[in-house]
């Protein structure tokens, strides 16, 4: 002890009396807002990030391709049809326009072909298959874009309703989700669909009729959480009006569940259409969905496997993407998985 | 319970009738009636054919006939096949469906328990990401792209299985493959959830001071308490493999109703459709129903009491 | 302070989770020993470590945990670094731990009988039945009514308060020789908490077991416990027996603690508190944690860590006031009426 204390200031016993080191109620560690840390959190996880950057450049390239005229192009060539994909510069086979043929390969590209190239081929009408496949992607996102979106507002409206007003109104409004949930989404889509007249519309139309459910649960319980805590019945009792309630006080709130549960609508958007399309009650030709060009592919995968290989990548792609980043989103906004 | 049952199955008779009503009358909003199938008639060969399926009637006589013979499991005369009534289509082709179905049930749901108690129990290990990425990969693939898959593959590739087809056990394979993995990865990824949550909460932590080794308290506490809520899913994976049963049957042309479902959907055929959408709505109505009674059955604190908390 | 009747010495303990934003140093050199048939009470904030200290006696601390140094030795057995297979046949058999929640610490599915029933099944090889009779034993040494027709029931057929008394069931069925009881009652309603205490008390006295005792509550000290150790941002600060904790603290955070405890005199109608809150142990603080939230710190304090000053054979305290270069201070009005009425006792 003696030999420390040599080293010690010769004020260290006087009292700190002015009282200045006293910061009472000083935070030390760096406060986080809520979405910064789901934020921080989102950005550890790898294959959430890895999906972000595959959707993004998925987006960019259907969108951005419509500003390109040849990419633009599905006029059908019956000349040139059942082409496999060939990228000039590329000598591989599978992209060099050779096809196996009687178990040799062969140059598929001759007469009218020779000098045409088809990155991935073209299909029996002689369209090709890139712009197709970029145009279904692209309807896939449309669609999956605005069914959501009916799905939010539909489903977070009848979720807030339902569980604000509680008593005979909710147990109605439950009793029309278990009624609906007792009937397989696909068979209510499809008899719509029959109904309507098939096209974008319609399939936009049949997804937002099924898909609000989920939301609209996940809301209620959320609500009927949120209605009993203090901060809303203080609003409450001042004489807040029940839709600014709403608004400022519990779709704030609300936004990690709604977020979330958005992710993961998204994807299910996308199977649907696909599924419809596949089974031929989607979108009438000529427009090009993922499902369509699985379902053409299907028919001559024997000989021509690429037509189906492209679309199925692609759709499963856009699927396992929107899948992951939504479980990421759910798990950085869940507070439970914190560390 | 017995009151709760009773109540449950008052529900589900609404339910049934609900659906059949708005079926109803849907088809009769539709476009094309059996005519539009045929070739040029005279109209004394319409009005026979229109009167051989009822159509000459008011609509509300239409619809209480048509209720009165639902009751039955009469659903009147195909379409499609105008000497077939729609129950003796659906009856004969319903078996290869439940089985396919009862098949990729059991075996999605028990490998998915496996797979989701593993990945929980070595939480953050290879074990855990492989069953993550397993989970993701059978919930992203759309059942038609696996089917298609399959096909190509162990059909056609490897020739390990018949391409497609209905004659024994061989031709069930692929397609059950298909149907099954959903349900597997949903469960996967549901037991995964539940069991870490479990293995977090303070009667895990008491177990483990009581000194139970990590099998004991997996066996004893874990595994019971992270599979009873899996009863609630197995409603919604039903539905999973309902929908995916009518491409998977497609693909591999089985003669079920998914198949038919399809078919009648491009042949207009209505009362099929309609016959097939009870069907469906009655199959899901009883599985819903047989697992809210199994959930009453596990779980003690809705056993007694009837009634969830 | 070595001791034959030590059941078990804890020895500059350390402890750090690693977390996302760094090293948390939750537990920062933490010696104590508990004696046979004792009660310690460790008293201190939440977050100040108590329940690491003791989950570490366990061996059931989260796996982010690291041990940064120290001993823990039951009975002269070393039980830091023992595998989880190990501890499992010491936990539960020797040491047992009543958890602090009720309501979530039983299996909502398992009955009531067989939960209590376990521990002697693992650790005696006891059959089911003979497990369970005496499972009912101990349901009515624990004071539940109709025991026998209570022991094929679920946990959510009992209330609060019978749900820790079948937590304490538990603990004790296999006569460990320490319980560890994590506050025990917070959870419970004032009238209930009085009884589990007197309840944990006769229990101890009957099967002569130690018992260290985690409160934040002051107040449920005095009746329960022979000594007391006060911790503060991951160390002791002071400790001694309750006596000297409650009527002689030399430590300004003891003093604090004391005065925001209501007593049957408290005329003022204000309950002074502690200003501020503890400090973040991603990065101690050099010198004295407790500087920045006391009026009487010293210049020192900020500097360097106070060592242990012996105030007496069982009492000592880890503040520079107690140097003796130091000025004196007076304590809070509140401690001099304390300290008054020790100093009267001792005289007697």
């Amino acid at each position: 002890m003696a030999d420390n204390a040599n080293k010690l200031p010769k004020d260290a016993f006087e009292p700190l009396s002015d009282g200045s080191h006293l910061d009472n109620e000083r935070i030390a560690a760096p406060s986080l807002t809520f979405l910064k840390d789901s934020w921080r959190r989102l950005k550890k996880n790898k294959a959430a990030m890895i999906s972000m950057y595959i959707l993004i450049f998925f987006i960019v390239l259907a969108f951005g391709s419509q500003l390109i005229p040849s990419v633009r192009n599905i006029a059908t060539h019956p000349n040139l049809n059942n082409l496999p994909p060939r990228i000039p510069g590329i000598d591989i086979p599978g992209f060099n326009g050779t096809l196996v043929q009687g178990g040799q390969r062969v140059n598929a590209y001759t007469g009218d072909a020779a000098n045409v190239h088809y990155w991935l081929g073209s299909d029996y009408l002689g369209r090709d298959l890139l712009a197709r496949t970029l145009s279904g992607t692209r309807l896939s996102l449309i669609i999956a874009m605005v069914a959501t979106f009916f799905d939010l507002t539909i489903g977070v409206t009848y979720g807030i309703v339902s569980g604000w007003k509680g008593g005979r109104v909710d147990t109605f409004m439950q009793r029309i989700i278990e009624i609906m949930l007792s009937v397989p989404n696909l068979v209510v889509m499809i008899l719509l669909l029959l109904l309507f007249k098939p096209g974008i519309g319609s399939i936009v139309l049949v997804l937002a009729f099924t898909g609000w459910i989920n939301m609209a649960r996940l809301v209620r319980a959320q609500t009927l959480e949120l209605k009993n805590q203090e901060f809303v019945l203080a609003a409450r009792s001042l004489g807040q009006k029940p839709w600014k309630i709403a608004f400022k006080h519990l779709l704030p709130n609300l936004s990690s569940v709604i977020i979330v549960n958005t992710m993961l609508t998204i994807p299910n958007a996308i199977f649907f259409e696909a599924f419809l399309s596949f089974i031929g009650i989607g979108v009438p030709a000529p427009a090009a969905s993922l499902g369509t060009l699985i379902s053409d592919g299907q028919k001559s995968f024997q000989y021509l496997p690429y037509q189906m290989w492209i679309p199925a990548i692609v759709l499963s792609l856009l699927m396992i993407a929107f899948n992951i980043l939504g479980d990421g989103l759910r798990d950085a906004f869940d507070p439970r998985t914190r560390e | 319970m017995v009151k709760y049952l009773a109540k449950r199955i008052f529900y589900l008779v609404l339910t049934l009738f609900i659906v059949t009503t708005i079926t109803f009358f849907l088809m009769k909003l539709m476009p094309g009636t059996p005519l539009t199938n045929q070739a040029k008639l005279s109209p004394t060969e319409q009005q026979l054919i229109l009167q051989q399926y009822g159509l000459d009637k008011p609509v509300w006589q239409q619809y209480l006939s048509y209720l009165a013979n639902a009751v039955h499991g009469n659903f009147g005369t195909s379409f499609q096949f105008s000497d077939q009534p729609v129950s003796y289509l659906i009856s004969s082709r319903i078996g290869p469906s439940l089985l396919l179905g009862f098949q990729a049930m059991v075996i999605g749901v028990l490998l998915g328990i496996v797979l989701g108690a593993f990945g929980a129990i070595r939480k953050n290990t290879w074990v855990d990401t492989t069953t993550t990425i397993i989970s993701i990969l059978g919930i992203s693939i759309p059942s038609f792209v696996l089917a298609i898959l399959l096909q190509y593959f162990f059909g056609l590739k490897l020739r390990a299985f018949p391409i497609a087809g209905w004659s024994g056990f061989m031709y069930t394979i692929l397609p059950t493959i298909a149907l099954a993995a959903m349900p597997l990865a949903e469960s996967a990824r549901f037991v995964r959830t539940e069991m870490v949550d479990v293995l977090n909460s303070d009667y895990i932590e008491l177990a483990r001071a009581k000194g139970l080794g990590k099998l004991g308290i997996i066996y004893h506490h874990a595994l019971r308490n992270s599979l009873i809520p899996l009863i609630t899913i197995i409603g919604p994976l039903a539905v999973n493999i309902m929908t995916g049963s009518l491409v998977v049957e497609n693909i591999f042309a089985i003669p079920g109703i998914g198949e038919q479902f399809v078919n009648s959907i491009t042949t207009n055929d209505y009362p099929t459709i309609m016959g097939l959408t009870i069907v469906y709505c009655f199959m899901l109505c009883v599985v819903l129903l047989i697992t809210d009674i199994v959930y009453g059955l596990v779980d003690p604190r809705i056993r007694i009491t009837g009634k969830r908390d | 302070m070595e001791n034959k009747d030590d059941i078990l010495e804890v020895r500059n303990l350390k402890i750090n989770f690693n977390t996302y934003a760094g090293k948390i140093k939750a537990i920062r050199d933490v010696s104590f020993d508990l004696k046979k048939g004792e009660t310690l009470a460790i008293v201190g904030e939440s977050g100040s470590g108590k329940t690491v200290t003791t989950r570490s006696i366990m061996g059931l601390n989260a796996s982010n945990t690291e041990i940064a140094g120290g001993s823990i030795k039951f009975k002269d057995e070393e039980i830091l670094g023992k595998t989880e297979k190990e501890l499992s046949k010491f936990r539960g058999q020797h040491i047992a731990e009543i958890f602090q929640d009720p309501m979530t610490s039983l299996d909502p599915t398992m009955k009531i009988g067989r939960q209590i029933a376990e521990p002697l099944m693992i650790h005696q090889n006891m059959s089911k039945d003979k497990a369970l009779d005496k499972a009912l034993e101990m349901m009515k040494l624990v004071g539940i009514t109709n025991a026998k027709e209570r022991l094929n029931d679920y946990p959510y057929q009992f209330s609060g308060g019978m749900r820790q008394r079948i937590v304490i069931a538990i603990a004790l069925i296999t006569y460990p020789e320490i319980i560890i009881a994590d506050e025990p009652t917070t959870a419970l309603d004032v009238t209930i908490q009085a009884k589990i205490l007197k309840l944990m008390k006769e229990l101890q006295d009957k099967i002569n077991t130690s018992i260290i005792f985690i409160t934040h509550d002051l107040g449920v000290v005095a009746g329960m416990a022979d000594r007391v150790a006060v911790m503060y941002a991951g160390k002791i600060v002071e400790y001694g027996t309750v006596d000297e904790i409650f009527y002689n603290p030399k430590h300004p955070y003891t003093w604090g603690l004391l005065s925001s405890m209501p007593t049957l005199d408290t005329k003022s109608e204000v309950l002074p508190s502690i200003p501020g809150t503890p400090p973040d142990l991603l990065e101690p603080p050099v010198g004295d944690a407790f500087a920045a939230r006391n009026k009487y710190a010293l210049k020192i304090d900020t500097i360097k860590q106070p060592p242990f000053f012996k105030v007496s054979d069982t009492h000592y305290a880890a503040t520079w006031l107690l140097d003796d270069r130091a000025p004196k201070v007076t304590p809070p009005d509140e401690i001099v009426k304390r300290q008054k009425h020790f100093k009267a006792i001792n005289t007697k």
